[in-house]
């Protein structure tokens, strides 16, 4: 099975992110890590491989930098990256960036494509969805657990009860929860990916052009947490705790 | 002059140190407390390669170079040294001796499993009174037809015990002026492994007496040449101490990340205890030993790398290191203050344990004496 991996690198989480002052993208640093959710994704997908004795290829659009976190992703264990880096796509909105990966796969040929739910810096939520529209393939979401058929996927999908087993055929697109436990890189598998086949690409050669971008207006820091209300008991504080968690919604 | 870390160097580090900080870090107190040898743990860092850093790939190892090593020992012990040492005596003491001297009977019959970290292998040096005094080794080997018939104890010996030991070379006295280096597998009649210490640090790291009465092994179970022991051991030793330098950096690291993070947030008087210049030089001082002994360390490592002579540069690296890792440890415990002495407080736990760095793999005595030696001063 020919699968394909969507990855992101993003600035460490650890470090607090800075915004250019004046379109407010993240400023990228040259070493950027691999998001965390992308993890999972690229444990499912080596662990499919394994199964069937099938190939993972990363598919990555953004600022190369020093390939940190794509190594990283090689460490663990796929077979090669696939690159976009473009300066045009700088500011790209999730649609572009959709097109884009799915264009690359669409060269590159894939059976099954996984991504993460949604990305640590972004948050969109909502390109993996819009990547699957794109590939005309079935896409099988918030997976906690993947396994592959024969000529088919099944997914048990988390959902807030409990799961529900899908099973889709292939080709499919997976996005996987962050549930799924990744592996650590081995030192031989750091060692190996330094010479693994890292490919680049820009919009231009997957005939893409007509790249939009998102104008973010304005950005706004979140609003200082307020003081809590005290409530002294009483005897019959209970009254107000329930108003103010019906207030919440939570109860 | 280049004094950065490549690209595999860094990977290396993100690696071991994302595991140190989930799977040990969580548990070392409780380890330190049971005196516990978490064998799943050692097993999972050879898993990650960590024992196979530096061994040949025909033993299963990554061929790599010696400074990825000391990464990893440096990134353990900036959270437990007994996982540090652990790995550290595992590939300088249990690996080392027979991938550098042993025959390829050795080698195909011990190495795959000692590289794989699925089985730990001791040095036994150091005797009851035999210590620094090497050349007073009393344990002797004599041939006996195809076996040689071993008698004698050591002490001290780190790995010797474990679930997963599955041997021992020790040096014995196989002639009047001859030491040389032999393998005891684990298990083998007249070979009894004594209980474990009680020690003031290191509590997670596996450490026993060991004892041979008429202990007999194939005479095939020499290490290399017969009455070359002494100089297999100084060898030995020379990596050792870079390594044991490597440890004292992770320390030194631990110890200034933990004081400065304490100084900033514990208020006294009204205001953060940083902000005063009795616990803000303590953290300064910190810096510059951690500096100076990194450089020391990758020093003496790049010099072995280069294949130059590094054996003056290893005990420089490893008497100032360790020295400055005590230091810091104190220190560090006192920015702690009252939680300092606490077990629960991690700079405790490295008080404890930073103590041994300056007497195992030769004390800072033995380093001084290697240096004003190498500085062409008369042996006394």
């Amino acid at each position: 099975m020919n699968i394909a991996v969507c990855v992101k690198q993003i600035p460490d989480p650890a470090t607090p992110y800075e915004l250019d002052d004046e379109n407010h993208w993240i400023i990228r640093p040259e070493d950027q890590v691999l998001d965390d959710t992308d993890r999972s994704g690229v444990e499912v997908a080596l662990q499919l491989a394994e199964a069937t004795e099938g190939t993972v290829t990363l598919y990555s659009m953004s600022p190369s930098g020093t390939l940190q976190g794509i190594r990283q992703a090689l460490a663990m264990g796929a077979d090669a990256a696939v690159l976009i880096d473009d300066p045009a796509l700088k500011g790209a909105d999730a649609l572009t960036t959709a097109r884009v990966l799915a264009a690359a796969m669409q060269q590159e040929g894939f059976d099954l494509v996984i991504a993460g739910t949604e990305s640590t810096d972004g948050y969109s939520g909502i390109m993996p969805q819009m990547m699957s529209e794109i590939l005309d393939v079935p896409c099988l979401s918030f997976a906690r657990k993947v396994d592959a058929g024969d000529g088919s996927v099944t997914i048990e999908r988390q959902t807030s009860d409990g799961f529900d087993v899908v099973e889709a055929p292939i080709p499919a697109l997976i996005t996987v929860t962050a549930g799924i436990e990744p592996r650590y890189p081995t030192f031989k598998g750091i060692m190996q990916a330094k010479s693994k086949p890292v490919t680049t690409l820009t919009s231009a050669d997957l005939g893409i052009t007509n790249t939009v971008h998102q104008v973010i207006r304005s950005v706004e820091p979140v609003a200082a947490r307020t003081a809590g209300e005290i409530i002294e008991d009483d005897g019959e504080a209970y009254l107000r705790i329930i108003e103010v968690l019906e207030q919440a919604k939570v109860v | 002059m280049d004094f950065a870390f490549n690209d595999e160097h860094q990977a290396l580090r993100a690696m071991v140190r994302e595991f140190a900080e989930s799977r040990i870090a969580p548990n070392a107190e409780a380890w330190d407390r049971d005196h516990h040898f978490p064998v799943d743990v050692v097993r999972e860092m050879g898993e990650l390669g960590l024992f196979g850093i530096t061994a040949d790939e025909r033993w299963g190892g990554a061929g790599a170079d010696f400074t990825n090593l000391c990464i990893a020992i440096e990134e353990l012990a900036r959270v437990d040294q007994s996982m540090a040492i652990t790995l550290e005596a595992g590939v300088s003491l249990g690996i080392n001796p027979i991938h550098e001297f042993g025959s390829e009977e050795l080698k195909e019959r011990w190495l795959p499993d000692l590289v794989a970290g699925r089985a730990l292998a001791g040095f036994g040096l150091t005797e009851p009174g035999a210590g620094s005094d090497a050349a007073a080794t009393a344990t002797r080997a004599v041939l006996d037809g195809d076996e040689w018939v071993i008698n004698g104890a050591k002490a001290f010996i780190t790995n010797s015990g474990t679930d997963i030991t599955s041997l021992v070379t020790i040096t014995a006295r196989t002639g009047p002026d001859e030491i040389s280096c032999i393998v005891v597998p684990a298990g083998t009649p007249g070979f009894t492994v004594e209980p474990a210490y009680r020690k003031m640090g290191w509590r997670a790291s596996d450490t026993h007496g060991l004892v041979f009465e008429d202990c007999r092994v194939p005479a095939t179970n020499l290490v290399g040449e017969r009455g070359r022991g002494f100089q297999q051991f100084l060898s030995t030793l020379d990596d050792g101490r870079i390594a044991i330098g490597a440890m004292a950096v992770g320390v030194l690291q631990c110890c200034l990340e933990q004081s400065v993070a304490y100084a900033k947030e514990r208020e006294s008087m009204g205001k953060p205890i940083g902000s005063y210049q009795a616990v803000a030089f303590k953290c300064a001082d910190m810096e510059v030993m951690t500096e100076a002994a990194r450089l020391l360390v990758y020093k003496a490592a790049w010099l072995k790398e280069q294949g130059g002579p590094f054996k003056q540069e290893a005990a420089v690296a490893k008497l100032y290191a360790s020295e400055a890792a005590i230091t810091a440890t104190r220190e560090a415990t006192q920015v702690f203050g009252g939680a300092g002495f606490m077990d629960e407080t991690l700079v405790s736990r490295q008080y404890r344990d930073a103590k041994v760095l300056e007497i195992g793999e030769g004390t800072s005595e033995v380093q001084r004496l290697v240096i004003s030696r190498g500085l062409g001063l008369p042996v006394s």
